[in-house]
This record gives C-alpha cells, structure tokens and sequence, in this order.
C-alpha cells in the first residue's frame, strides 16, 4: 500500500479505516483502509465477490459495518460520538454529500428522465418545483440527454437509463462520486456512451471511486488502481505501475485474465 | 304471466331503483375509502421489521378475515349501540353502520393487497431514494408508493366491485339499497323477472361504468410518454424514440 499517493489530512475527501463486513458467517470485508482525495479518480477491480461493491454500499451509508471507520473530509459519518449506527433519518442527511451509481441504473420507473433528476431536488433540497426541473433539464444537458428529457426508463436504452442515473446523482452537487459496476449490465455497444460521460466527469475534477472491470477505462482516467481479493485490497498503485509492473502475484495472475 | 315491458320500464327509471343504487355505491365507496386507509397501516405493520406493528397487524387480518360480513354488520347495527349509547343518535344511521362495519372487513383484505404491491416494488428503488439521501417517510411518498399503486390498482378494483355487491348485506340492517329495493318491489307485486332483470341492468351499468374509471386510471400509470391511442401508428413516435 506504499504506492497509495499520499495527500494531506484536509484534503481527504472520503476514507475507510479498518472496514470489516460479514453477512452470515462470510467475511467479505477483512479490514480494508482506502481513501481518496479531493479531484482523484480511484478504479476499483477484482473478481466478482471480492468485496469492492460492499466497500462501495458501506462507503455511501447504505449498510451499517461491522466494524471500522468512514471518514468524510476526516470526520467520522454513520456513527455517533459513541460509535454507534446513527437512525436511518440522520443518515439519509450524511448521504447527500455522496452520490452512487448502481450497476442496474435504479431509475424510478414511474418519473420521466427529468423528473427522475428533479426528485432528489424538490423532495430533498426542498427546491422549487420549476427551479428543479430547470437543474435537471442542466443536468441532462451534461450528459447529453436533453431531448430525451420526457421519456420515461422504459423507453430509454440501457446507456441513456445509466447517464440519466448518473445526472440524478449529479444533481444534489455530491463531493463525491461512487459508481458500483456503472456499465456491467448494458449491452457492449452502450459502454461507451457512460464511459466517455464519466471521463467526462473526471476531466472536470470530480472526485470519483469507480468499481469497474473495464479495465481500458481503469488504466486511461484513473489516478490510481485499486485490487480486491477476498475482503482485502491486494495492490494499489498508477495505473501504469499496476498494469506493467504489478508487484504481486494475484496482481499478475487477475491481469491476465482480464487482458 | 310474460315479461311485462312497461313494469320493467317503469321500474328501470324509478326513483327507489335510482336511490337503491345511489346508496349501493355510496356504501361501497366509503368502506373502500376506511378499507384502504385501515389496510395501509396493517400493510405497513406487516411489512415492518417491529414485532410491536406485525403482531397486532397479523391480528388484525386474522380477525376480520374469519368473521363474516354479515355477521360484523348485525353486529355494528345491533350490538354495538347496546354497549356504547352515543351511538344511540340519529346521525348512526344504517348507511353510516354498514359503510363502517364492511370497510373495517374490507380492511383486512385491503391490507393483504397493499401489503404485497409494496414487497413487489424492486428492492433497487426504496436504495435509490436512500442514496439520494431521502429520508425514509420520502422514500415511502415518493417512490415505494407511487409504484405500489400501480400493481394494486387492478386487485382494488375487484375489491370495490365486491364492495357494491357486499352492500347488500346491509339489507339485514335495514339499509334500501339496489337489491333490497327489488326485493321489497317483488314482494308486494310478485313481479320477479321484471324487478330482477331491473336490478341485473343497474349492477352491469355500475360495473361498465367502474371498468371504465378503471382503464382510464391505469392509463395513467402507464409510464410512457407518448400515450397509446386507437389512431396513432407506430411512425408517429418521434424520431428516434422506442427504437
């Protein structure tokens, strides 16, 4: 973990210490330390079961840890003084300063594009109903969705439903990023529609943890390479150390079959 | 004897045929109303992690799903104003009993509806409202809900149909609504397939008429944008769109 690039404390956007998880008896996290800092784009790799997308749910307060801690700008979220899981109300709060993505889009079928956007807005920020349709509308914008503002989910391909989650998310100006396998679900010719989108984002200085298997995307926009096995991270280091010099064998031994 | 036409016509744009119905749907409309509000709070008692919400839920189903209909209206007609003497006054009336007691019945079948339209919404969606930091009476209003209604607007409908037949149970307590009205008809003239084949066309023009309301209301949560009319082809969808 040498090679994690070292930022100072205050610019530490998001940080997991000591994280462990275990649903049932199965460990799935066993003590993970992660961090990202303000502007860094972090790709998060790893056999399926790995972990990387429980990291992710812990991270964005969806489930309580077993143990360890979240640090938000160095200050712990999810608990209390106390170290105890704060009520569902209290977390809703913390979650609003970090957006998530999720593999299977999420959209709410019953809204239209822009409404979908607008929702978090009027029903969390208690913004005016035409403000927020015009934010949405500037969100679409982005991700180049504008004249599919009025359709609903379900007439939108896979990629537009991806890019609309990602606007919804946008929205509410989050510090951070986390997309959970934002292209696994979508057909090979709609990848890259919400890769560029999230390059895209990136270039602009998004803070962003991605958990991918694209592994092109992982080595051309990310600050930093991150591999999961087993409840633990194996290797971080450069995109460009990780794939020519892995310094270790299950490192080695992933690439290649991802290669 | 023959069917006698003019009795039959007489009878079919009578005033008692007319007020016989009015109350039928009257009586149906607000028990769906105390059944859904009721069998909200039970769904959610049901669906809950608490044991202080599932238990006295549970019961509440258990309860008035055993009990027949008619049985609980003798009982909110008869019985309940011997115990409790404000109900002695004039404004418990049958209609106000029978609305009462078949919505507190309905309830529990309401509940069992609701209940699953809200386990059938994705798990996937209530998470999203989460991680968009909404707090769990928004994620309720905003998402679950909205979703839910969809897949119990069809099982409601059945229930509010049942709910116009159920009405006239209340003929028991005294209540004239559409088939009573026939009966007390029949019985002074002897009239049945006149006054029967009246009673017959008011519930089919009752159930048209909700069939109706019915598609209308599940066009709108239909969830396209462009909604489908007899007229418009396939060609006329916006470029680009429904590929």
């Amino acid at each position: 973990m040498s090679h994690a690039s070292v930022a100072p404390v205050q610019d530490l956007t998001l940080q997991v210490k000591d994280l462990h998880k275990a649903y049932g008896g199965n460990e799935v996290l066993k003590g993970v330390e992660f961090q990202i800092a303000k502007g860094q784009v972090k790709a998060v790799l790893g056999p399926s079961g790995s972990g990387k997308s429980t990291m992710l749910r812990l991270m964005a307060l969806l489930e309580p840890s077993d143990r360890g801690d979240i640090l938000l700008h160095g200050e712990r979220i999810g608990v209390n003084d106390g170290g105890r899981h704060l009520p569902e109300r209290t977390l809703a709060v913390q979650r609003r300063d970090i957006g998530m993505v999720f593999q299977k889009f999420n959209l709410f079928p019953h809204l239209s594009a822009v409404r979908n956007v607008a929702l978090a807005l009027t029903a969390v920020q208690q913004v005016k109903r035409h403000t927020a349709l015009e934010r949405a509308h500037e969100m679409l914008e982005r991700v180049g969705l504008s004249e599919r503002a009025d359709h609903f989910p379900s007439e939108l391909s896979g990629g537009q439903q991806q890019r609309v989650a990602i606007a919804r998310a946008l929205v509410l100006d989050p510090d951070v990023m986390l997309f959970d396998e934002p292209t696994s679900a979508l057909d090979p010719e709609l990848v890259g529609e919400v890769l560029d989108v999230m390059e895209g984002l990136a270039r602009g200085g998004m803070t962003m943890i991605v958990v991918t298997h694209e592994v092109r995307f992982a080595r051309r926009v990310a600050d930093e390479v991150t591999l999961f096995d087993n409840g633990v991270i194996v290797e971080q280091a450069p995109p460009e150390d990780f794939f020519d010099r892995p310094q270790h064998e299950r490192t080695r031994r992933f690439l290649s079959h991802v290669h | 004897m023959g069917f006698d036409f003019d009795i039959f016509f007489e009878q079919l744009f009578s005033s008692s045929y007319l007020k016989g119905a009015l109350l039928s749907i009257g009586v149906a409309v607000v028990s769906l109303v105390i059944a859904t509000a009721i069998g909200f709070v039970v769904a959610l008692g049901r669906v809950g992690k608490s044991q202080f919400g599932r238990v006295p839920a549970g019961a509440y189903v258990w309860f008035f799903r055993a009990i027949p209909a008619l049985l609980v209206l003798l009982i909110m007609w008869n019985a309940l104003p011997q115990i409790l003497p404000s109900l002695r006054s004039d404004w418990y009336s049958p209609f106000v009993a029978a609305s009462i007691g078949l919505g507190l019945v309905e309830a529990a079948f309401m509940a069992e509806i609701i209940r699953s339209a809200l386990l059938s919404v994705d798990d996937g969606q209530p998470l999203a409202g989460r991680a968009l930091g909404m707090k769990p009476a928004t994620v309720m209003l905003k998402v679950t809900i909205p979703q839910a209604i969809r897949i119990a607007l069809p099982p409601t409908t059945n229930e509010f149909i049942g709910l116009i037949k159920y009405s006239s149970l209340a003929s028991v307590i005294s209540l004239r609504e559409l088939l009573t009205t026939a009966q007390v008809g029949v019985n002074i003239t002897f009239r049945y397939a006149e006054y029967y084949s009246v009673a017959i066309i008011y519930y089919l023009v009752i159930v048209s008429v909700i069939t109706v309301f019915q598609t209308m209301i599940e066009r709108r949560f239909a969830w396209i944008s462009v909604k489908p009319t007899k007229k418009r082809k396939a060609e006329s969808v916006p470029a680009g769109g429904l590929a």
